[in-house]
């Protein structure tokens, strides 16, 4: 298995897509490629599980390197262990599903269909590197074209959204950038040689002193990604004026970048830091958690609501991470992949509605269900995973990391568990306020009663992310076996730093 | 006994009915879901009576104590090598006679709906709703991890959810579904957070460690009872917090104001879930968790008692005042589900002591028979007046003489008449209040003539006082016949529940359910039981003179306590009382200055910084002016500033 090919083969079509004459040939080529893309990852997948089964027994799995700047000890150094697999399905899924979404896309669409192609290059790409260079390289691969997309295909005040996106998440990787070099330069030397290898640092000791400045830089530059408050303020703005596509892209993979940097990069590297720190990750992601969750109820504009949301759901990320019990980070990662999937299915029917009714404001739908009965069940079945319904993905995440979460004693954190656990009930008037205004009650607006319910590329792209949510939520033990034996390396990381933590 | 795939189909019928409803069904042959659904559901309770035999008469036993069998168990979700959901099947007395009770309900409910919601629009969907409801309530029941009943718990509320606002383009069933919804989720927050207490101390979330590990003196019950917050030890913490996601979903003041809107769905889904199954969870949460709150923390089971009895005296009063059928029919749920709660507070562990908690079962199962009766019988007067006021009703005696007779039988064993089903199972809880508490005992004793009365205002109203209903003469006016007053579909149901009210308080549950297993022998004290029919039969009186004809009296008594009618009528303002906090605290202190903040403050802060930014760059653009006599001033004062740097340094 290499590898590399789940690089190249977004990155050729991208190319291809460069090369074709007609829209229609962008999006079948876009879609194919996509779709090929999702087959190697399951591919992936099962090939590692069937090692994993066969008794391989190695931290990561299809290791490949290749010296990429020798003098700086930089390598091309990529491999898998079943976290990356996990988000290496969510981002195949997504992109799909994202791809199927913008089959209308009129203007433009040889550009768009690229730069789409080319976030999720950068995505992959950075779900699979080792090496710490290489994954700030792919970081800022996935960054750049979604300034493009919002300040081009987006709507409203466009500029304004892509610009301040753009300017945060690129100090987020600044930050991320300076921590590397840090981190970096405070490995131990070998033959005069320091290393960006993920693997080789974990086993060694980064002091305490280092650590202590390197974490804060590493997690919070990581956590503007991952909505960290107060560095959340993109999220409204950016997912509101993107292009249904990209805020699915945005919500459901980028997001996760962040999430995972804090967890793999952050969190791996510095367990020590982690652990005296954790006590502010608690407290900002309890404040994202919560206070995303009462800043959603205010909303009025369905965009809104799944951006708020989206900081409230991704506060569960940091606030598992934060927690460093075994459970609670399990959680947040089954979290990262429930709420991509949940958050790109929700974009995404909101992007279908709008595309019909021309509005997002829940004032003025109403009684769309009798209008358009299958985006409006897609919508409600979002909905539902969002407020943690079981049976769905959501469920199972957000109960994971509060079990996780009670695992780690002191009065401070189980009051932050508790506060945790009630935004369950403010997600549900949200969300149940959302749904009963603009899809229940009588129809409102006349012109609604003709407009046409999903078509064929709609309807794939909703069933196969409803298809993930349920398999996660039906069937939870599937993903959990996948990754419990990873969260178990890391956490053997954490306690082996962190004495008297397991 | 059955194999455990066979037991498994009980809950997995009517889950496969939904999925196959919601795929192809709904559009390949909506017609046939009805039947589809009542098929399975059948299956189901044939399955379910099998099971009941078979645990009750040749496997459940063993020494004479029944046991807990566990046929179906496996991991379904691991946090930690010891703590993890399971999904299993647990049979004991309660489950047993709970997938019986389910079953059988839902069955009559599948075949009533037949005849009641034939033609309508979402009639495929009502069904698939309906099945998936029955999934759920079975799973609940069964469960043998409490973090599996928490999940199901979830999935009963949302079919109560979809169910409530069946009726979706009427903005008040929406609202009354979200609000349902919301009311009983804030309740189960209390659950998780019993749960994650529970689990946290004892180390398990599988029931039966669970219950062996909190009873006897173990390492884990003297941590969790040792460490306290607040004044109160954790077990007493979760127990109660476990307690409010019942009194939740039971309906238990101040947490039941959901249950009155909730009869906006459909009124077979009101016998269904608002009546028989779904609301009694709570009771059965107490139920299963019962040697836990008795043998280890009875000062929590004093909560349950009191706020039982609370619930049962409130809601019985309000009963009294309401006009819309429905609406007296709920609030006297909520009433006997209060007298099951208390029954349960009341109660010891094992033995003698175990009355209550047999009677509370006992209430459970009998009351499910006549309360889906009432909740029917209501649904055809409603279908036949097309009204849900008592006002528009009156005389149906001879026009509906099934439902008539039906309804009687109905009110008389709620009413706890002998030899009717609800006189076995109160004078039960009656003699189990009595012996542990006499407060209790008199107050529910009170509450049982009330509950009489108001029945009866109910059954006068709607068969007697007024000869001809002016909806009635109406409808003749436009031409339509009312000769009929319902299909056969919907007539059976009614037939085959007044059979059971009348002789479902001869099942001998002291020998079958029992808080321990063993058999339990009850007494017959013909002397306890005079006082409660007496005034029972007092109430029933008070309501024949004032509602069999039309009358002045009512009014009169009205009049005489013109505020206590007032604040009844209007549920005693607890409504508002949340509107004010939810509507007026929640958004206006919270949700409002949150978003507030946020765009302004947080947000203003980071478009501040790139204000700064920008106007920094703007002042520090003048400088590269591109002018070479500008650069050679720079240039030069920069040279004369580090000579004079360097004179002063090496001074």
């Amino acid at each position: 298995m290499n590898l590399s090919l789940l690089i190249l083969v977004p990155l050729l079509t991208a190319i291809a897509v460069l090369f074709c004459s007609n829209s229609t040939q962008v999006k079948w080529v876009s879609f194919i490629g996509s779709l090929g893309q999702l087959g190697l990852a399951t591919y992936t997948m099962f090939a590692y599980m069937g090692a994993r089964t066969g008794g391989n027994t190695s931290q990561m799995l299809f290791e490949s390197r290749y010296a990429w700047y020798p003098a700086l000890g930089i390598e091309y150094y990529v491999g898998i262990d079943g976290i990356s697999i996990a988000m290496l399905m969510l981002t195949a899924i997504v992109v799909v599903a994202g791809v199927l979404v913008s089959w209308n896309i009129k203007r433009l669409s040889k550009e768009f269909f690229f730069l789409l192609l080319l976030l999720s290059v950068g995505a992959y790409g950075f779900f699979i590197s080792l090496d710490l260079f290489t994954m700030f390289f792919f970081l800022e691969v996935a960054v750049i074209p979604k300034f493009l997309l919002i300040g081009i295909w987006g709507s409203g005040k466009k500029e304004y959204s892509a610009m301040k996106l753009a300017l945060m998440l690129m100090s987020g990787s600044a930050l991320v950038l300076i921590g590397l070099l840090c981190l970096y330069f405070n490995t131990t030397a070998i033959n005069g040689k320091h290393t960006f290898d993920l693997l080789q640092i974990a086993h060694q000791h980064i002091p305490i002193e280092a650590q202590r400045f390197i974490f804060p830089l590493m997690f919070v530059g990581f956590g503007v990604f991952t909505a960290l408050f107060p560095f959340h303020t993109w999220v409204p703005d950016g997912h509101s004026s993107a292009p249904t596509a990209a805020s699915m892209f945005l919500a459901g993979i980028s997001m996760k970048l962040g999430g995972y940097g804090c967890l793999r990069v952050a969190t791996y590297l510095m367990p020590e830091a982690a652990h005296e720190y954790s006590w502010i990750i608690i407290l900002l992601s309890t404040i994202a958690i919560i206070y995303g969750a009462f800043a959603t109820l205010m909303q009025t504009d369905l965009k809104y609501i799944n951006a708020y949301s989206s900081v409230s759901h991704c506060g569960f990320i940091l606030f598992g991470i934060g927690m460093l019990t075994q459970t609670a980070i399990t959680g947040a990662v089954m979290q990262m992949v429930s709420h991509g999937l949940m958050t790109a299915l929700f974009f995404g029917a909101i992007g279908m509605i709008y595309e019909r009714t021309h509005t997002r404001m829940v004032a003025q739908l109403g009684g769309l269900l009798k209008a358009i009965p299958f985006i409006i069940t897609v919508f409600v079945i979002a909905g539902l995973c969002s407020l943690g319904l079981p049976g769905f993905s959501g469920f199972v995440a957000e109960m994971t990391v509060f079990m996780g979460a009670w695992q780690r004693s002191g009065m401070f954190n189980h009051v932050a568990t508790v506060l945790a656990c009630a935004s369950i009930v403010v997600t549900a008037v949200y969300i149940l306020r959302a749904v009963g205004s603009s899809v229940m009650g009588p129809i409102k607006n006349q012109e609604f009663v003709t407009i046409p319910d999903a078509r064929w590329n709609e309807k794939l792209a909703s069933g196969l992310l409803i298809a993930g949510i349920v398999v996660i939520g039906i069937a939870p033990f599937l993903l959990n076996g996948l990754i419990l034996p990873d969260t178990h390396v890391i956490m053997d990381n954490i306690s082996r730093g962190v004495v008297g933590l397991k | 006994m059955l194999s455990a795939g066979l037991i498994a189909l009980i809950p997995l019928l009517p889950i496969f009915c939904f999925v196959l409803i919601a795929l192809v069904g709904k559009h390949a042959f909506p017609k046939f879901c009805g039947m589809l659904g009542t098929l399975s559901i059948l299956g189901s309770f044939v399955l379910s009576v099998v099971v009941a035999f078979q645990y009750f008469f040749q496997v459940g036993k063993v020494n004479g104590v029944y046991q807990q069998l566990i046929p179906i168990k496996f991991e379904w979700l691991q946090f930690s090598p010891n703590v993890s959901i399971d999904m299993g099947i647990l049979l004991d007395p309660i489950s047993v006679m709970m997938i019986l009770v389910v079953t059988f309900i839902s069955l009559m409910v599948h075949i009533y709906s037949l005849g009641y919601m034939k033609g309508e629009e979402r009639y495929a969907t009502y069904y698939g709703f309906l099945g998936l409801f029955t999934f759920s309530m079975l799973g609940l029941v069964l469960s043998s991890n409490i973090f599996q009943i928490y999940i199901f718990w979830e999935l009963v509320g949302v079919s109560s959810y979809l169910l409530i606002g069946f009726y979706f383009d009427r903005p008040s069933a929406v609202a009354a579904a979200k609000k349902a919804f919301i009311v009983t989720r804030f309740a189960d927050l209390g659950f998780l957070i019993g749960i994650l207490i529970l689990a946290f101390y004892s180390g398990t979330l599988d029931f039966q460690t669970l219950i062996t590990r909190l009873t006897t003196p173990t390492d884990q019950l003297n941590a969790i009872t040792s460490a306290s917050f607040m004044g109160m030890s954790a077990l007493m913490w979760g127990l109660v917090l476990v307690f409010i996601g019942g009194a939740g979903k039971s309906a238990m003041f101040p947490l039941h104001i959901w249950l009155p809107d909730a009869m906006e769905g459909p009124t077979p889904v009101s016998a269904l879930i608002h009546a028989a199954t779904m609301v009694v969870a709570g009771v059965f949460l107490v139920a299963r968790l019962f040697p836990i709150y008795s043998l280890s923390c009875p000062s929590a089971l004093d909560v349950v008692a009191y706020v039982g009895i609370f619930s049962s005296f409130f809601a019985a009063i309000i009963a009294c005042t309401q006009t819309d059928i429905k609406r007296v029919l709920a609030y006297s749920t909520m009433s006997q589900i209060g007298y099951m709660m208390f029954a349960l507070g009341v109660s010891g562990y094992g033995g003698e002591h175990g009355l209550g908690y047999m009677a509370s079962m006992f209430h459970l199962f009998t009351h499910a028979m006549f309360k889906a009766l009432l909740f029917l019988g209501a649904g055809a007067v409603i279908h036949y007046v097309h009204s849900n006021e008592m006002k528009d009703m009156g005389g149906l005696r001879k026009l509906m003489p099934v439902t008539h007779i039906t309804f009687l039988v109905a009110c008389l064993a709620i009413a706890g008449i002998p030899p009717f089903a609800g006189f076995f199972s109160k004078e039960e809880i009656l003699q189990a209040a009595f012996q542990s508490n006499k407060l209790i005992y008199v107050v529910a004793v009170v509450t049982a003539a009330i509950t009489a009365f108001y029945m009866f205002r109910l059954y006068f109203s709607i068969f007697w006082n007024k000869s001809l209903t002016p909806a009635l003469s109406k409808g003749e006016g436009d031409g339509h016949v009312h000769h009929s007053e319902g299909t056969v579909s919907m007539l059976m149901p009614l037939v085959i529940l007044g059979a059971l009210s009348l002789i479902a308080g001869f099942v001998p549950f002291g020998k079958l359910v029992t808080s321990d297993g063993k058999e339990l022998l009850t007494e017959f004290h013909i002397g306890f039981s005079v006082a409660p029919v007496l005034l029972a039969a007092a109430g029933i009186w008070l309501a024949y003179s004032f509602y069999k004809k039309e009358n002045a009296r009512p009014q009169n008594m009205v009049d005489s306590m013109k505020r206590l009618y007032k604040n009844a009528y209007n549920k005693f303002y607890v409504d508002e009382i949340y509107l004010f906090i939810t509507k007026k605290v929640i958004f206006n202190l919270i949700g409002r200055p949150a978003a507030w903040f946020d765009r302004n403050v947080v947000d203003g802060t980071m478009n501040m910084i790139a204000t700064i930014t920008e106007k920094t760059s703007y002042s520090i653009k003048a400088l590269q002016s591109g002018k070479l006599q500008q650069y050679s001033i720079y240039f030069f004062s920069g040279v004369i500033g580090f000579v004079l740097l360097f004179i002063y340094l090496w001074k």
